[in-house]
């Protein structure tokens, strides 16, 4: 599967990007520093930069005021770092994207591993589990359970710090995430569990346990990881959503998805502003497709594309 | 067949009466005094009061939730009048029933949703369909490519860079704004064809690669092969053969998306500033205003709930061999 997959020079190419961008997002941080500059600094009123923004509060020079100083621009109104706070943007959506993909990911496993491989009862209930939290309007969910999750560990008085932000989406990402993963585990254990290999543990007597570790597990890790690689983006799609709406992270965090919003509030005038966050989230999450495109198809040669 | 839709319905109802108790319990337990909430600017503590005894604040959470949820089928009444049947309660903010305010912003989101409908399966199958037809020509090449570019785009960074370009700069069309179709269908579809086209696009792309990768699979199968093996006119084999087959899938995603983008198209209203459904949702909950945003949840559930089983006819229609059971 690796040889095939290492024949496919999109495949490759597609993940040498996302990789780069998880480089990147790691290294916020150093980057930023060896830059000089922070995604919170409102540099318009900083003594070194007098003339950042025009008597309109937009970024004077041309291309939302792209310079050496500022590689992709300045922000209206407040006149902060685009670089950075894309750079840091990113950082958050992509650690929390692979928080809830983690999650996702284990909880369907186990479910699916649970209602496949003990069957009967067990299974008719956690199928219908299932059933429920897929009948929850996802987008909906999201905006309305958010601040409900929020009220849970906070007061409404009092100001949300941003890790319980955190906390919440990853939460509400996660109920409801789960449930694709759980069910083509349970398909795939279904029909293993016939399999002869399995029977074979079975009779020289090992236990549950081991069977699933040692015989089931090995032969559902390749779908899982196709799964996941779609799983991934579309997380990171969702967490930008309930920023763009404003529901998710706020002012003054960071965050990929409230740059649309400020690009989409100052458009008509500046229309470089989200230029760069735009391009960035459609090429990570192209690649990312051709990247899933990818690993199907070197796990399964027969789907022609 | 009859029996299968009273089970499915009952079912139905079942899974929105579990929503419903979920998100009720969910919600009225979080640490709130929601009297206060509704009360607005000029609060007094008799105001408060009788806030809380108009929308039964005061009694258990128990029989708060069957009251609500009795009121779904019979209505209630308030101090505003009586509710009528499918009463989900009344807003804590502007004080309207909350079905009303639904069903106000209903026609918005509906128009939204067909038109996009409309303009994505025609282009989307029929290019796929084109690619799978036309399979490793440019033609396929070129339609691949650019679904799966398209693809990548979202609605908030596609919608304003069209807006640029139609609205700011080149001033040909105004401003996206809703006309109800009953008074004026002309400005109801000017108004609407930005939203439709950028919601389109993104959804043509999807459906493109689907409709495509499924026609492929399809003529690699065995039933598919014999009938050319037959000697059958290809445009037959193509589109008697394979083309049903690969409807299976597709109807899935339909039904799918369908659901969501009729329980609100939130980020297309919120690109182009648009109040349908999604956005009262969005407003609901940034307010708390907690009877709202459940009204809309079981709302979204509903679509959810019949198109799923709109999807399992649909299945029996496409494939005789699929038994309602």
């Amino acid at each position: 599967m690796w040889l095939r997959f290492k024949r496919d020079r999109t495949g490759v190419v597609s993940a040498c990007v996302v990789l780069l961008y998880f480089v990147v997002a790691a290294l916020a941080p150093l980057i930023a520093k060896a830059y000089g500059k922070n995604p919170y600094t409102l540099y318009s009123r900083e003594p070194e930069y007098p003339f950042l923004l025009d008597d309109f509060a937009m970024p004077s020079g041309s291309f939302g005021g792209m310079s050496g100083d500022f590689w992709f621009g300045v922000e209206p109104k407040l006149g902060r770092d685009v670089f950075t706070m894309l750079l840091y943007g990113m950082r958050t959506s992509l650690y929390m994207a692979v928080l809830v993909t983690t999650l996702c990911v284990v909880t369907g496993v186990l479910i699916g591993m649970v209602s496949g491989f003990f069957g009967g009862r067990v299974d008719y209930w956690l199928g219908r589990v299932t059933d429920f939290f897929l009948a929850f309007p996802q987008q909906l969910f999201f905006i309305a359970f958010m601040p409900v999750v929020t009220a849970m560990f906070v007061s409404p008085q009092d100001e949300t710090p941003t890790y319980l932000r955190a906390v919440a989406i990853t939460l509400v990402m996660w109920f409801l995430g789960w449930m694709g993963l759980a069910r083509l585990v349970r398909g795939s254990v279904l029909t293993l569990r016939e399999r002869e290999f399995v029977e074979a543990a079975k009779v020289s007597g090992a236990s549950p346990w081991r069977i699933v570790r040692k015989e089931i597990l090995p032969n559902i890790v390749t779908p899982i990881l196709v799964q996941a690689t779609y799983i991934l983006p579309s997380t990171i799609l969702s967490i930008a959503f309930l920023s763009y709406i404003g529901v998710g992270f706020v002012e003054p965090t960071p965050d990929w998805g409230r740059m649309f919003a400020i690009g989409a509030d100052v458009y008509e005038q500046d229309p470089m502003f989200m230029f760069f966050p735009g391009v960035a989230l459609v090429v990570f999450v192209l690649s990312f497709n051709l990247l899933g495109d990818s690993v199907r198809d070197a796990f399964d040669p027969k789907t022609g594309r | 067949m009859l029996q299968f839709l009273v089970r499915r319905l009952i079912g139905a109802c079942v899974i929105i009466f579990l929503i419903g108790a979920f998100t009720f319990f969910l919600f009225y337990t979080i640490p709130q005094d929601f009297a206060e909430l509704s009360c607005g600017r000029n609060c007094t503590p008799q105001n408060i009061e009788v806030i809380r005894e108009n929308l039964g604040l005061d009694k258990p959470i128990t029989s708060q939730f069957w009251e609500f949820m009795a009121g779904i089928v019979n209505g209630r009444d308030f101090s505003q009048g009586h509710c009528s049947a499918p009463c989900l309660g009344v807003s804590f903010d502007t004080g309207e029933f909350v079905w009303d305010s639904i069903l106000d912003r209903f026609p918005l989101t509906l128009s939204l949703t067909l038109g996009g409908l409309v303009i994505f399966l025609f282009l989307g199958l029929g290019s796929g369909l084109l690619a799978a037809w036309k399979r490793g020509t440019v033609v396929d090449k070129a339609v691949s490519g650019a679904s799966i570019v398209l693809s990548s785009f979202q609605i908030y960074f596609l919608g304003p860079i069209v807006l640029g370009i139609f609205v700011y700069q080149s001033g040909i069309m105004d401003n996206p704004r809703y006309e109800p179709f009953t008074e004026n269908p002309i400005a109801w579809m000017v108004g609407m064809i930005i939203p439709w086209c950028v919601m389109a696009t993104i959804f043509t792309a999807q459906y493109t690669r689907m409709a495509r990768s499924t026609m492929i699979e399809q003529l690699q199968e065995e039933h598919v092969r014999t009938a050319r093996a037959k000697g059958m006119k290809q445009r037959y084999v193509f589109f008697r053969y394979a083309w049903r087959g690969s409807l299976i899938p597709i109807v899935t995603i339909l039904g799918v998306d369908l659901s969501a983008l009729l329980s609100g198209a939130v980020v297309t209203e919120f690109t182009f500033d648009l109040a349908g459904i999604g956005r009262l949702a969005v407003d609901s909950s940034l307010t708390k205003d907690l009877p709202v945003t459940m009204g809309v949840m079981l709302f979204g559930a509903f679509f959810i709930l019949i198109l799923n089983i709109v999807v399992d006819l649909a299945y029996a229609y496409i494939d005789p061999r699929v038994r309602l059971s």
